[in-house]
């Protein structure tokens, strides 16, 4: 049994979610390699090799895989794929847009976004949003799968000494460009992949008040989301709102001020290590899934907070 | 231009589920149904396109039971000319389904097609990519922005951090993401003018598609439950657990 997984980067810097994705490939158990596609991507292919249990990787070093794109990328893993018992990628934006493709070409179900692996053909993943968890098994005989980072603790990504090889690309499919890419300059962590998050909700009242929220979660090294609420008020885009309709997150502290706690809301939060409720009514159903909670007008506490943290 | 979306029937996102007792599945009986939220959305910005004078026809298309034709008719009424009905009551995977969605585009050779990125109750986030891999068509997933020019379509994609935008030859595939619009509600006089509108029937075996499964569930559970936690009595005392006894700061 060999599995391959495929690693997250963009040419520079090694994911960090590629080494969650290796150890959800330990889990499964066999041999691991890491396929490496990308455009001068040399670097990333050592970095690779360096990651604890991968006993070979695969460098494919092509112009068409610059920036990912699935029409091109989907045939290079097809066909490499047709060699392993697994395919695994990191249920990133990039995971989720190439593999399905990949999954397609071998004409296998794909199974999305484990968080556990029960043996090397049952998997566990949360549906409706986390409110409930499937156990599947599969009998593909490759098993095509995205994993969420936050189901698998990382690997080292020091220790290995895996073999590097190159492999010959597949080429430009020709349907597709890139254009562009606009990434957010903030300083602050991405809302997925941060250890601390900070929300707010209708309870800010505008959104000039979520500077409290930002001073906040710069302190403490957080990422700033918000409820659904905030966001249809207009308080804050809604690429900041967490929830079952917005982004899913599972950091080791979430910090929910001002936020009622819908269903919707909760879905998008309630797998987070530890939960803290700030809110002025102590019946706010928040409370129900927190771990601290902390009655009191939020814009006393939050100085305060700032302050002690 | 041609415009094929499709939409799925789930329930409604307001909805609690719950877990069946014997752990088959969630009890979906008596529970609201509707167009799931990202299929919604891709309605809107087809019927967008056709007001811009972009797109000059809109077909729908659900894979469900027979009642998945209220979400169709919702369509319908908030622009949509024309749907169709794959029927079954199997639940199907997403390839089976990308499947059947590829015998549609085969019969309506749509220009674009555009789906939600992803159903609120299965959570795949697969369909819209393998119907790109079985068609061959470029897809553009997690759209925020949709503008056709010529025979090329500019999509604005959400990415972890940030935008990134491509370009696709047409015909191509755009999965939405919230932000890409917000849906209109339908008016009375369009909700009844949509039960006039035509609406096909068809099966996976008229089209020819087998549906079976290399998945199975083998249970359903609910997720371990939260208990509430502790009511502290200030900021300090806030800060000291948290330091403390969570050790997270």
């Amino acid at each position: 049994m060999t599995i391959l997984v495929i690693a997250e980067h963009n040419n520079a810097v090694l994911a960090a979610a590629t080494l969650n994705t290796v150890a959800a490939a330990k889990a499964i158990g066999g041999d691991i390699h890491v396929l490496v596609a990308g455009a001068g991507c040399a670097a990333i292919g050592e970095a690779a090799a360096k990651i604890e249990g991968v006993s070979k990787v695969l460098v494919a070093d092509d112009a068409a895989y610059a920036n990912q794109l699935p029409e091109n990328v989907a045939p290079l893993i097809a066909e490499l794929a047709k060699n392993y018992s697994h395919v695994l990628a990191a249920a990133t934006t990039n995971g989720k847009n190439f593999l399905p493709r990949v999954a397609a070409k071998l004409d296998v179900d794909q199974i999305s976004e484990i968080i556990a692996v029960e043996s090397a053909d049952t998997f566990k993943r949360p549906i409706y949003a986390g409110n409930a968890i499937a156990t599947v098994q599969s009998s593909a005989p490759i098993k095509v799968i995205t994993v969420r980072a936050t189901g698998f603790d990382p690997v080292n990504a020091e220790g290995g000494s895996a073999a590097v090889e190159q492999v010959s690309g597949t080429g430009d499919a020709g349907v597709s460009a890139f254009v562009g890419e606009e990434l957010a300059k903030s300083d602050r962590p991405e809302l997925t992949a941060a250890k601390i998050v900070v929300s707010g909700g209708r309870g800010m009242q505008n959104g000039d008040n979520f500077k409290h929220l930002y001073s906040l979660a710069d302190k403490l090294g957080a990422a700033v989301g918000a409820s659904r609420a905030a966001v249809d008020a207009g308080f804050v885009p809604n690429d900041m709102q967490v929830g079952q309709t917005g982004k899913i997150v599972a950091p080791q502290l979430y910090i929910a001020v001002g936020i009622s706690g819908a269903i919707q809301h909760l879905a998008g939060m309630k797998d987070s290590k530890v939960i803290v409720a700030i809110n002025k009514d102590e019946e706010a159903p928040i409370f129900q899934v927190a771990d601290y909670g902390l009655v009191g007008d939020l814009f006393q506490i939050l100085p305060e907070l700032e302050e002690l943290v | 231009m041609k415009i094929l979306v499709a939409v799925k029937r789930v329930v409604d996102y307001n909805v609690k589920v719950r877990v069946k007792p014997d752990n088959s599945g969630v009890d979906l009986a008596n529970v609201k149904m509707s167009m799931n939220p990202f299929c919604e959305i891709a309605v809107e910005e087809a019927v967008r396109l056709k007001e811009k004078g972009v797109a000059s026809e809109i077909v729908v298309v659900s894979i469900g039971p027979t009642a998945a034709q209220e979400q169709l008719r919702t369509a319908l009424a908030l622009g949509a000319d024309r749907a169709v009905l794959v029927e079954s009551t199997e639940e199907l995977n997403s390839l089976a389904v990308a499947k059947l969605l590829k015998a549609v585009v085969d019969k309506e050779q749509p220009q674009l097609v555009i789906l939600g990125k992803q159903a609120i109750d299965s959570d795949n986030n697969q369909t819209g990519q393998m119907l790109g891999a079985l068609t061959g068509f470029a897809q553009g997933t997690f759209a925020s922005k949709v503008e056709v020019s010529g025979d090329k379509v500019n999509v604005e994609r959400e990415i972890d951090g940030g935008a990134q935008t491509v370009a696709l030859n047409l015909p191509a595939i755009v999965t939405t993401d919230l932000r890409l619009n917000e849906p209109r509600y339908a008016s009375l006089p369009n909700i009844m003018k949509a039960k006039k509108k035509p609406l096909e029937v068809l099966t996976p075996d008229a089209l020819g598609v087998v549906t079976t499964s290399t998945v199975k569930t083998l249970k359903v559970e609910a997720p371990a439950a939260r208990s509430a936690g502790i009511k502290v009595k200030s900021v300090a005392e806030l800060v000291e657990k948290l330091k403390n006894e969570a050790k997270v700061i």
